[in-house]
């Protein structure tokens, strides 16, 4: 009886609601169990495009209200737990045991619920109402930042990726997001989620590739309001962090921790939300 | 060109003429007259737009729901269930004796022990993720329902009630496992028990603003509906044991108002929680006094709807209409007192009674309905003997014109002006379409007399002024204050009230406190 | 000129509420028939030639030929160049010919020239005209000066019968919508109308109710009823319907006719009487059936 030959995936860049390939066409070896996958390499126009596309979604993704944001990042975590096999499978690919797929890929699923159902309260956890005298009425209460640049970790694939991109996004925020180009293939797996989980087109944009081709366009790039930067390498965290400072962007700096981090209380906090979001106070006066 | 009858062009035309498009106005009833030599004006009539409901299938009886399954009551009595647009029974509920309630408060006692209390908070906050969802899926029948049994228009259920209570839901479910983020400094714990009386304004929403914030807390629950308004809250209990949630954590019991004070009276509890009249808190507070049991109450209300003269005038209006027609004035913050200034009274009289010409009363499952049945004949019997006390006390009586269905209780909305503080219509809380329309003249003197009240759940206040606007609302004593808007709920927003209108808030961060020892 | 604020967020919740109004089945029909009689149907394109314009008298006079009891539309609407021709063919009907004027749809054009462009339109045959204010004066306070010109346009234009055009969408609030509405009226508008349908956002269904709220104040302040049109963006039967439970819910049930209420419209004729079709028939319709012009 002949084998079945399957049908194989074409890995590719998510923009703007979009699968594209690389507009340089080029593409990276990945090699594993037997098989070579080649996955699409962002060029400096792509992360460029992807910046425009992030940008082009804030305004309406920033003006949803809380509730609605909640209930889409909620149906995330639906759209993966209904294709966890594919999620558990695109990890054993790039080498993890069954059991550890597995846990990873619950507690990513937990840690989306765990975000969703702070996007309608974290407004109410960093506002305050100011007793600054008699005459005014003052309130001061958080707004999301604007388009953040998220290098993520280098693994674990999914729950790192997670960890990193879900509460910039429950903040009101647009993402780019360099991901591993050692475990591309759950980054791929997790634009289909997004894609198919009513995020809008550009909210996310994940771009696989090389890092030392993309993260620099990205660090210096003059529409992007903030970076969150997990990167092992000390000169290449360094040079991005200085780049940023072209036009005062808000950095995170993290470095690479080890996989147990990522299971550990530490790795989620509402303080997650918060680096990306800036504070406004607004002042009234109270008079007849 | 027809004969006219010339009228003297005045300030203010006389409500019962017309414009004729040429300067001139036209007494009505010479229009009548003219009717049939000039060509037909046209009209255009909205025909009935029922929402189908055949597909709503009802169980001939309903039991109890309690520790995750359905049982007879003790008593073996069942009561019936009506649609008050119809008087027709729906279907029958059980009667929960107080032997059923010690069952329930026993049922969730052991679930809290066994299970609920070491559930994880994020597998809590699951739990009510699914039942927000299942809401959300069933929304169109749990609408269709919930009109059926309070009388309600299909529109303010659809799109009100079922999705207001979804997002209770989902917005508690986030809590769950946050709980040390709520407050500064503090290791929450739940109580225990909570038992839990709903209205029968808000059925299904009720339900959800006592359920939801209890189990994200911890806690377990014994329900009781109001007695004229069980079905949505048993058809909850179906979405809750779907959704798998471990037996006896929610338990339903339906009944009257002894099955409530039974309940009151279970010394298991560790805490109640009431929404209903003021005259039945009481009641309840003193038995959680005695006791000595924590207890949180949202009773009635009285609100001021203040109406600057510098208000937008047409959106004021709405606020008004919507403050005290909205669910027929089933409403325990309804804007049943408009304080309007005095230098736009007669505007502000004159728009009203012309948009209220325009409210749709009728079939509650009609889409185009805008103000459904009363929710039972007391209730109707009491809005009536209300308001003929304001027409007793000489106050002018405006109505919606509309012919009302033969059968269930129906009841024209109402205005009267020329009240004053003193009347009964100004100071009782009718829980009908009925508004007092006062004076002020100045802001000082509507904060004074808003305030002048024993109650304090909400108030109203319209100007286009914003730095009057938050001058006012900081002087109004009340927990909920609408500036330039009315009505308006989300499951963010802390609601409950001063004074006599009990204590203890429902949504947002405050809406945990209830249901925490902290 | 009485100031009285808008509450943008009242305001879209009223419209908002009146647009879940079911119609169903006669009223739907009726609805129908009703915006068809209401009909201002529009050809304004740079490319319009009188061949064009002709063909659209056709379908003006009779829009549905496998159905005669479908009413013919109240006017059509299109450049001064073409009034004439248009005139010529709808000659002995009900239809009338609305001309747009004053250096539509910008309306930046010296005022003598703006003038000469209304009379020369009514001198052709126009029976209405549909002006445009100057959305500039009126941006930059110069209330007056709209004034003047809305006032100027109507003496030139009698005796035919004046919209003044506000663009709503160039106006960005509600406040100002209802100042330039009653501006308007007080300079002698016979209809206050929404948008040119240029540019996007045009008729809006908070807008109108703004507009409709505005000439229900002025009729009980001087009782004199003006009428409104709105135009821009209405494609649908259902967004038809729409604007119709506006009109009737706002001023009442003897507005919804074609001296007090006009819809400026194209490629929504077509669908209104698919739907009035799939009543008859019960069968969902396909373009194929109707005739473009």
């Amino acid at each position: 009886m002949a084998t079945r030959v399957a049908v194989r995936k074409t890995h590719k860049l998510y923009i703007s609601g979009a699968f594209v390939r690389s507009e340089s066409s080029r593409t990276f070896p990945l090699s594993s169990h037997g098989q070579v996958f080649q996955i699409a390499r962002a060029s400096r126009k792509d992360v460029r495009d992807a910046v425009r596309a992030a940008r082009t979604a804030w305004p309406s993704w920033r003006d949803r209200s809380a509730y609605n944001r909640g209930q889409i990042v909620y149906r995330l975590a639906e759209i993966i737990e209904s294709r966890r096999d594919q999620f558990v499978d695109t990890l054993r690919v790039t080498g993890s045991a069954l059991g550890a797929a597995e846990k990873e890929v619950s507690a990513a699923i937990d840690r989306i619920v765990w975000y969703a159902g702070w996007c309608d309260k974290i407004e109410q956890l960093l506002s305050t109402k100011n007793p600054v005298g008699l005459s005014h009425f003052n309130v001061s209460s958080p707004e999301p930042t604007g388009v953040v640049g998220s290098v993520v970790p280098l693994e674990p694939g999914l729950i790192a990726l997670i960890s990193a991109l879900v509460p910039v996004v429950c903040g009101g925020n647009c993402a780019v997001v360099i991901a591993s180009d050692r475990e591309p293939l759950s980054a791929v797996a997790f634009a289909e989620a997004i894609a198919t989980a009513d995020v809008p087109a550009g909210v996310v944009n994940i771009l696989t590739g090389y890092r030392p081709e993309t993260v620099p366009t990205l660090a210096g790039h003059m529409d992007v309001n903030a970076l969150d930067l997990w990167i092992a390498d000390e000169a290449q965290d360094a040079a991005a962090a200085q780049l940023a400072c072209n036009n005062v962007k808000r950095v995170r700096r993290h470095g690479e921790p080890p996989n147990r981090f990522w299971y550990t209380g530490g790795a989620q906090g509402p303080e997650w939300i918060e680096a990306f979001m800036e504070i406004k106070t607004v002042w009234h006066p109270a008079g007849v | 060109m027809p004969a006219l009858v010339v009228k003297k062009r005045r300030r203010k035309p006389a409500q019962n003429s017309q414009a004729m498009g040429n300067g001139k106005r036209l007494k009505v009833e010479d229009s009548a007259r003219l009717a049939v030599t000039q060509p037909s004006r046209p009209t255009w009539p909205y025909v009935p737009a029922p929402e189908t409901h055949d597909y709503i299938k009802l169980a001939p009886r309903y039991e109890l729901f309690v520790g995750g399954k359905w049982l007879k009551p003790k008593s073996g009595r069942h009561f019936a269930s009506i649609n008050p647009a119809s008087e027709d029974v729906l279907t029958h509920v059980a009667d929960a004796s107080s032997e059923d309630v010690e069952g329930a408060v026993r049922a969730a006692r052991v679930a809290y022990e066994k299970y609920w209390r070491r559930c994880p908070g994020r597998e809590r906050a699951k739990y009510l993720y699914r039942i927000a969802r299942a809401i959300t899926e069933r929304s169109r029948e749990l609408a269709v329902l919930e009109s059926l049994d309070t009388g309600k228009p299909i529109r303010e259920s659809r799109d009100f009630d079922i999705p207001l209570a979804a997002a209770h839901f989902c917005y508690y479910a986030g809590w769950a496992d946050k709980l040390e983020w709520a407050f500064p400094n503090m290791t929450p714990r739940p109580l225990g028990v909570a038992g839990q009386i709903i209205p029968w304004n808000f059925p299904l929403l009720m339900a959800a603003w006592k359920i939801a914030p209890a189990l994200a807390c911890g806690n377990t629950v014994v329900l009781k509906p109001a007695e004229t308004t069980p079905l949505s809250a048993l058809w909850l209990a179906e979405i809750i044991q779907h959704a798998d949630l471990p037996p006896g954590v929610v338990n339903i019991i339906t009944g009257g108002p002894e099955t409530g004070a039974a309940l009151v009276r279970q010394p298991q509890l560790d805490k109640i929680a009431f929404t209903g009249s003021t005259e039945v808190g009481k009641e309840i507070a003193r038995e959680c006094a005695r006791l000595q049991r924590r207890v949180t109450l949202e009773l009635g209300g009285k609100a001021a709807n203040i109406v600057f003269d510098d208000a937008p005038i047409d959106q004021a209006i709405e606020g008004i209409i919507n403050g005290i027609f909205f669910n027929q004035g089933h409403v325990c913050c309804a804007g049943s007192r408009l304080l309007v200034q005095e230098s736009v009274l007669d505007l502000v009289v004159h728009k009203l009674s012309r948009r209220m010409q325009t409210l749709r009363v009728g079939q509650p499952l009609d889409k185009n309905t805008d103000v459904g049945a009363i929710n039972s004949k007391a209730q109707l019997e009491k809005i009536t003997a209300l308001a003929d006390t304001g027409e007793a006390a000489g106050c002018t009586r405006y109505e919606t014109k509309c012919t009302l269905p033969a059968r269930g209780f129906w009841f024209r909305p109402t205005f009267f002006t020329g009240v004053s503080l003193s009347h009964r219509i100004a100071q009782e809380e009718i829980f009908g379409p009925v508004l007092s329309v006062m004076t002020f003249r100045t802001p000082d003197e509507a904060v004074e007399k808003a305030n002048n009240t024993k109650y304090g759940l909400s108030a109203g206040v319209w100007t286009d002024k914003g730095s009057k606007n938050f001058k006012i609302v900081s002087q109004l004593r009340a927990g909920v204050v609408w500036a330039n808007t009315y009505n308006k709920f989300d499951p963010s927003s802390p609601f409950g009230g001063y004074k006599e209108s009990g204590f203890g808030r429902e949504g947002g961060v405050h809406g945990l406190l209830p249901y925490l020892e902290r | 000129m009485a100031f009285v604020p808008v509450d943008a967020v009242g305001l879209e919740e009223r419209a908002s509420v009146l647009s879940t109004r079911s119609i169903k089945r006669d009223s739907k029909i009726l609805g129908l028939r009703l915006a068809i009689a209401c009909m201002d149907l529009t050809t304004l394109e740079g490319k319009d030639t009188p061949e064009r314009v002709k063909q659209l008298c056709r379908k003006a006079l009779t829009p549905n030929p496998e159905d005669l009891t479908v009413p013919s539309v109240a006017a059509l609407c299109i450049y001064p160049q073409h009034v004439a021709v248009a005139k010529k063919a709808l000659r002995g009907s009900t239809v009338k010919v609305a001309s747009v004027a004053t250096a539509f749809p910008s309306g930046l054009a010296p005022r003598n020239v703006k003038l000469l462009e209304a009379r020369e339109a009514v001198a052709a045959g126009a029976d209405e005209i549909d002006m445009v204010i100057d959305r500039g004066a009126f941006l930059a306070g110069r209330y007056r000066d709209v004034a003047e010109e809305i006032a100027a346009v109507k003496e030139a234009s009698s005796p035919a019968l004046l919209k003044v055009i506000l663009e709503t969408g160039e106006l960005a609030t509600y406040d100002n919508v209802r100042r330039a509405s009653w501006l308007a009226m007080e300079a002698g508008a016979d209809f206050i109308k929404t948008s040119t349908g240029k540019i996007q956002p045009a008729a809006t269904l908070p807008v109108a109710l703004a507009m409709l709220e505005a000439v229900r104040d002025y009729e009980d302040r001087t009782g004199r009823s003006v009428g409104v049109k709105v135009a821009g963006g209405i494609r649908t039967a259902k967004q038809a319907l729409q604007f119709l439970v506006l009109v009737k819910e706002t001023l009442g049930d003897d507005r919804l006719d074609a001296r007090y209420f006009r819809i400026g419209a194209s490629s929504l004729l077509n669908d209104a009487l698919m739907q009035l079709t799939k009543e008859r028939t019960g069968v969902y319709q396909s373009e194929d059936y109707f005739t473009k012009d």
